[in-house]
């Protein structure tokens, strides 16, 4: 019963872990033809890569056990194929490309060779096969292709290598091409970028497509058809379009509910007094400039976002203001007072007004550390703010304050979920009762509802207590519906900034513009719109170029 | 853990208590740690004890034990491993040395671990000139010759217990101190750390609070084979006749008494050298246990009982 | 590459010349040779003339200064023991250790990088389990008696090997064989530990989906990634066995620079002692540049 190309019926796969056994998935069954894009949705811990592990035979065995189903290629179980059988079609006829391309490219050997040993290793004569990986080099876009053959991962650029793995992947024209979160690490634009090659690629080579993405907007963007997955079953599977506008399931709905950029926009109360003055601040590191003359204001209750892609300085200006690295010029002005000239123990003082919360929680918490004393330690450096008796009773209110519960607190941070995590770090900023919270990609590194929830809570916070913030993201949608004005950042300089609603709705600088029209909504309509303004931007950016020429 | 402070005051002993428990538990996952702690516990009770009540025993000659073979009981438990070249009963002389051998590893380690941990963590955290004065020390040490520093010391200072350490600790000390400015420069620029600057912390605090407790695991894994690497060196010093003097014994002094009655009586040399053996290797079998362990993300391999392999 | 060379030449050289320094004034603090090498009812006034003979009446500061002037146009002085210019004496031992920590370590890397590789391919079965418990002895036992150990069974017992001295590849097994476990030990654990890293890396797994088989994933993909840890506990295992090894050159009466140096110790031979130390420094100096040059050939990442 060939019905499909690729057919995979009531898969189940399960892990032997020491902490039990872990139902990875349970009896999924989905198709994939050829020309046509599959999306599987899900967040982390779904089991949405699973099945593709399980079709290119990645899945170790032991810890792995595949305990039912059938994989069908071509008509063909794989599961029932031999080991060496398996062998001939990955790469041949099913290739795969993966979230991080830096450490899934070898970094001790030329690209390639690389791109030519998956014709080498399916039989194509040396000759043949380089003589295919420059094709490719050149097909996916990357400059000096000669050149770049000898070249090593490490010299190219994030895109560069995706762009690379691609090429790998499409050395033997295979029918179907898996694409686990091709585009997750890497820049908006970037992103745009990629998956639009994906798009051609397809055209021109009739592959099928399967694309495994935690993110609404890539569905919307590339997928003709979608499942969603949770806890290791598929919820629910349709169209993009009917998925956003008839979900029935419950999940698929919260994750809707929590795409980015949907609710009320804010707008900025005006006469206030500004707390915080940016003038000529500047960095290099090198010779690489990462910040040249920056200025802003920052007035007391407010919310600022400072978005900008990998390189664009935005973090820089946050350890610059907290001192953890210091500037080459320039002024950071906290209620009047320089911020950069004080000493070491002036600073001190300071500090508990300006605080900050990491990207990354799992390592912004000490994990030798409970949470206690991870939060109490606020005032054990600043002892005038609580008295010792009542640190117990401000903890467990704290925590509650966060959405956690107050009997956590001997526990340890490896004993929390990563969404936890951010509210244990967000506690500890609150524990010192600050004026401004600095939040550095505070929500990036969290799965979709995740990120919603912690949102949510920032902005009930900054209600409550009339905290300022400065929100530092890669991505406009997150701050669409929870900063009062955008500075938007380019390659060390402040391209553009207003309020949220001149940002989103009226941007004057093209790269804003791009910026924009490179975010992917989780709306197959605007999308649509979203890409037939991409279009007609890198049209108009070609015709300059011509014209400049 | 002086300034972090507990919601109530029973809490530290019921959590010491508790610790204590966790940590056999977690022992008691790892069949081959458990033994090698017994066997240690036991050569530590003999350290403690042996000199105390078989001293007499140990030092009595008996020419007509003189050599004699080893299995057998007749003339009591402790000729049950020989006698050696006097006369002595090797068991009782093994179970006396190892007061020495274990002294002079354990103070070493201690000492060259102690001196060795406070320079590291200054020329880690310190500024550049002086950790780079510091680090150009540690090299002048490490390509000093340890022989030609023990003799120096053997002749200068006279030979004794506590010189021989002296020796064996300064030439440890590198060893502490790049480890400890290695993890230092690492630890110091992670996540965590910045955030206690951002909250104000003192460099004291910064040091001792965030930093000395993520790179304690890794100096205590290697203060554990270093302590096996010490007693090696002891005895090889102890060996070449420059290391401890006779009428004090060691195992390494031991075997080198017992080299020149290879042919007709092994057992004096053997019989030590099994216990250095036995030794370093519960030591080598302990640290890799400590290493999963101290760390608290690895440690729930060893919490969830004895089912871990691989 | 270049200027990390200078700096690291500079630095070495630094560290040495304060070690020359520290040597040349402590090794005195041994004792007069006068009193080891005339007889003990030499007079006081030969045992004068002996240290007029050699400089050894002059002030201190005076004899350093006459050491660093002839050391400057390479003469390394006159060794006390054997009357003859002290690098010779070095030189010639030097010979002999330098071959048997090569042919040591040699034998070492093969076969520890063999046994990790396999032990590492198959973690948690048997071989890995023996290869772990291997590495464990190897790494506890203490050289000299393992030397003495392997002398009554195979020297004194069954007679197949001579007990000690040179001459016949014979001479050569004993002391390479004592030489070979401690090193093998604690590679062989380096070695499975990187493997490890290495066959779980991403990499692999994109190997596996381009359909390349094992063993090019085992020997071209994983092996040279994981080599990169192992060749530093390589290097400082080579550093260690080229500073002579001592016990096992006096056990087995081997006449290498480990022997030299104990004897040159005991006996007072300044110059030899300054000797060695300088010539096994600039050898390990010469085995570091080697080791960071075969990480740049291997990592495409250092070379930049």
């Amino acid at each position: 019963m060939a019905d499909h190309l690729l057919e995979v019926r009531n898969l189940s796969v399960r892990f032997h872990t020491t902490g039990g056994v872990v139902n990875a998935v349970n009896g999924i069954s989905w198709h994939l033809d050829r020309g046509e894009t599959l999306g599987i949705l899900g967040e982390s811990g779904s089991g949405k890569s699973v099945s593709a592990a399980a079709i290119m035979n990645l899945i170790d065995r032991p810890p792995g056990e595949i305990t039912s189903g059938q994989i069908l290629f071509d008509g063909q179980d794989l599961l029932q194929a031999s080991e060496e059988e398996r062998r001939r079609l990955n790469g041949k006829r099913i290739s795969m490309i993966f979230q991080d391309p830096l450490s899934h490219l070898n970094p001790v050997y030329p690209v390639g060779w690389q791109i030519a040993e998956t014709a080498l290793a399916h039989g194509v004569a040396k000759a043949e096969a380089y003589a295919r990986a420059l094709d490719l080099i050149e097909r996916v876009g990357i400059p000096d292709p000669k050149g770049a053959m000898r070249k090593y991962p490490h010299q190219f650029s994030g895109g560069q290598r995706q762009r690379l793995m691609i090429a790998m992947a499409l050395v033997q024209k295979p029918d179907i091409l898996i694409a686990d979160e091709p585009t997750t690490a890497l820049d908006v634009t970037v992103q745009a970028d990629v998956l639009s090659l994906l798009e051609e690629l397809q055209e021109e080579t009739g592959m099928g497509l399967l694309l495994i993405t935690h993110d609404l907007g890539v569905v919307a963007e590339a997928c003709d058809r979608a499942v969603v997955m949770e806890g290791g079953r598929i919820v629910e599977s349709g169209t993009p379009r009917g998925l956003y506008h008839n979900a029935q399931h419950p999940y698929t709905r919260k994750l809707l509910a929590a795409a980015p950029g949907r609710g009320e926009m804010r707008e900025p109360e005006s006469g206030r007094t500004p707390i915080l003055q940016v003038r000529g601040l500047r960095k290099s590191y090198g010779g690489f400039e990462a910040l040249k003359a920056v200025d802003f204001d920052l007035h007391a209750g407010e919310t600022l976002a400072i978005v900008g892609e990998s390189g664009s300085g935005k973090s820089t200006i946050a350890r610059l203001i907290l001192r953890l690295e210091e500037a080459d010029a320039g002024s950071v002005k906290w209620k009047g007072e320089d911020v950069l000239t004080k000493s070491r123990r002036q600073m001190g003082g300071l500090r508990r007004q300006l605080q900050m919360v990491f990207q990354d929680p799992t390592q912004s918490l000490n994990p030798h550390m409970s949470v206690y004393d991870i939060i109490s330690e606020a005032w054990v450096i600043h002892p005038d703010i609580l008295p010792k008796a009542q640190w117990p009773t401000r903890v467990a209110e704290l925590l509650e304050q966060v959405g956690l519960k107050p009997e956590h607190t001997q526990r340890y941070p490896h004993q929390f979920s990563g969404g936890q995590r951010q509210r244990i770090a967000i506690a500890r900023a609150l524990a010192l009762e600050p004026d401004l919270i600095i939040c550095d990609e505070a929500v990036s590194a969290l799965d979709v509802s995740i990120q919603a929830q912690v949102i949510a809570l920032l902005g009930e916070l900054r209600d409550r207590l009339g905290i300022a913030f400065i929100f530092i993201a890669h991505d406009l949608p997150v701050v669409r519906d929870f900063a009062d004005r955008v500075l938007v950042m380019q390659r060390g300089r402040v391209v553009e900034q207003g309020s949220v609603r001149q940002i989103f709705e009226s941007p004057h600088e093209p790269y804003t513009q791009r910026l924009l029209a490179a975010g992917l909504d989780a709306d197959p309509d605007v999308q649509a719109e979203r890409r037939a303004a991409r279009r007609q931007l890198a049209r108009a950016i070609g015709q300059m170029a011509d014209i400049v020429q | 853990m002086g300034s972090s402070v507990l919601p109530t005051n029973t809490r530290p002993a019921m959590q010491a208590r508790a610790g204590l428990r966790t940590v056999l538990r977690m022992l008691w996952a790892d069949k081959l740690a458990c033994a090698a702690a017994v066997f240690l516990l036991i050569v530590l009770l003999c350290a403690i004890l042996g000199p105390l009540t078989l001293n007499e025993l140990a030092s009595g000659t008996n020419l007509r034990a003189r050599n004699a073979p080893p299995f057998s009981l007749e003339r009591g438990v402790f000729f049950i491993l020989g006698g050696d070249a006097l006369g002595r009963p090797l068991l009782a002389r093994i179970i006396v040395a190892a007061q020495n051998t274990m002294a002079i590893a354990a103070s070493a380690v201690i000492a060259s671990l102690l001196v060795g941990a406070t320079l590291g963590l200054i020329a880690g955290y310190a500024g550049r000139w002086l950790g780079e004065v510091i680090m150009r020390l540690a090299d002048v040490i490490m390509s000093f010759p340890s022989l030609l520093l023990a003799v120096i010391v053997l002749y200068v200072l006279a030979p004794s217990i506590a010189n021989l350490v002296l020796v064996l600790a300064i030439t440890r000390v590198p060893i502490y101190l790049r480890t400890t400015r290695a993890e230092v420069l690492e630890v110091r620029e992670r996540m965590f750390v910045q955030a206690a600057t951002v909250m104000g912390a003192s460099n004291r605090r910064i040091i001792f609070r965030h930093i000395l407790p993520v790179i304690l695991p890794t100096l205590l894994t290697i203060a554990t084979l270093d302590f096996a690497f010490v007693m090696l060196a002891e005895s090889a010093l102890s060996f070449l006749g420059i290391g401890i003097q006779p009428p004090e014994i060691t195992w390494g002094l031991m075997v080198s008494q017992g080299r020149q009655y290879l042919t007709n009586a092994w057992w004096l040399a053997f019989w030590p050298g099994l216990a250095i053996i036995l030794t370093t290797m519960s030591l080598n079998l302990l640290s890799s246990w400590m290493r999963v362990a101290l760390n608290p993300t690895q440690r729930w391999r060893l919490e969830v009982g004895g089912r871990k392999h691989g | 590459m270049k200027s990390m060379l200078g700096k690291r030449a500079l630095s070495s050289f630094v560290s040495l010349f304060v070690l020359i320094v520290l040597v040349f004034f402590l090794s005195r603090l041994t004792g007069d040779p006068a009193a080891l090498y005339l007889p003990v009812d030499a007079s006081e006034e030969m045992r004068h003339n002996f240290r007029e003979i050699h400089g050894l009446n002059d002030p201190l500061m005076v004899q350093f200064g006459r050491y660093m002037a002839d050391l400057a146009r390479l003469d390394f002085g006159d060794s006390l023991r054997k009357a003859r210019p002290a690098l010779d004496v070095v030189l010639e031992a030097f010979i002999w250790t330098l071959w048997l920590a090569l042919v040591t370590m040699a034998l070492v890397a093969v076969a520890a990088i063999v046994v990790g590789s396999i032990a590492a391919f198959h973690v948690g079965r048997p071989f890995d389990r023996f290869a772990s418990v291997l590495s464990l002895i190897g790494a506890s036992a203490p050289d000299f008696w393992v030397a003495i150990v392997g002398i009554v069974i195979f020297a004194v017992n069954l007679g197949w090997l001579p007990t000690s001295g040179t001459g016949t590849v014979w001479h050569w097994i004993l002391p390479i064989a004592v030489l070979f476990i401690r090193p093998f030990g604690l590679i062989l654990q380096v070695v499975r530990g990187a493997m490890i890293t290495a066959l779980g890396s991403a990499y692999v797994k994109t190997a596996r989906a381009k359909g390349v088989r094992n063993r090019p994933i085992i020997f071209v993909h994983t092996l040279r990634n994981a080599m990169l840890p192992v060749i530093t506990v390589i290097g400082d295992q080579a550093a260690a066995l080229l500073n002579g090894a001592v016990v096992v050159e006096t056990i087995f009466g081997f006449p290498g620079v480990g022997k030299l140096m104990i004897d040159s110790i005991l006996q007072r031979d300044f110059n030899v002692i300054l000797a060695s130390i300088m010539v096994t420094a600039i050898a390990i100096f010469i085995m570091n540049i080697l080791i960071d040059i075969a990480y740049a050939l291997l990592d495409p990442r250092i070379r930049a």
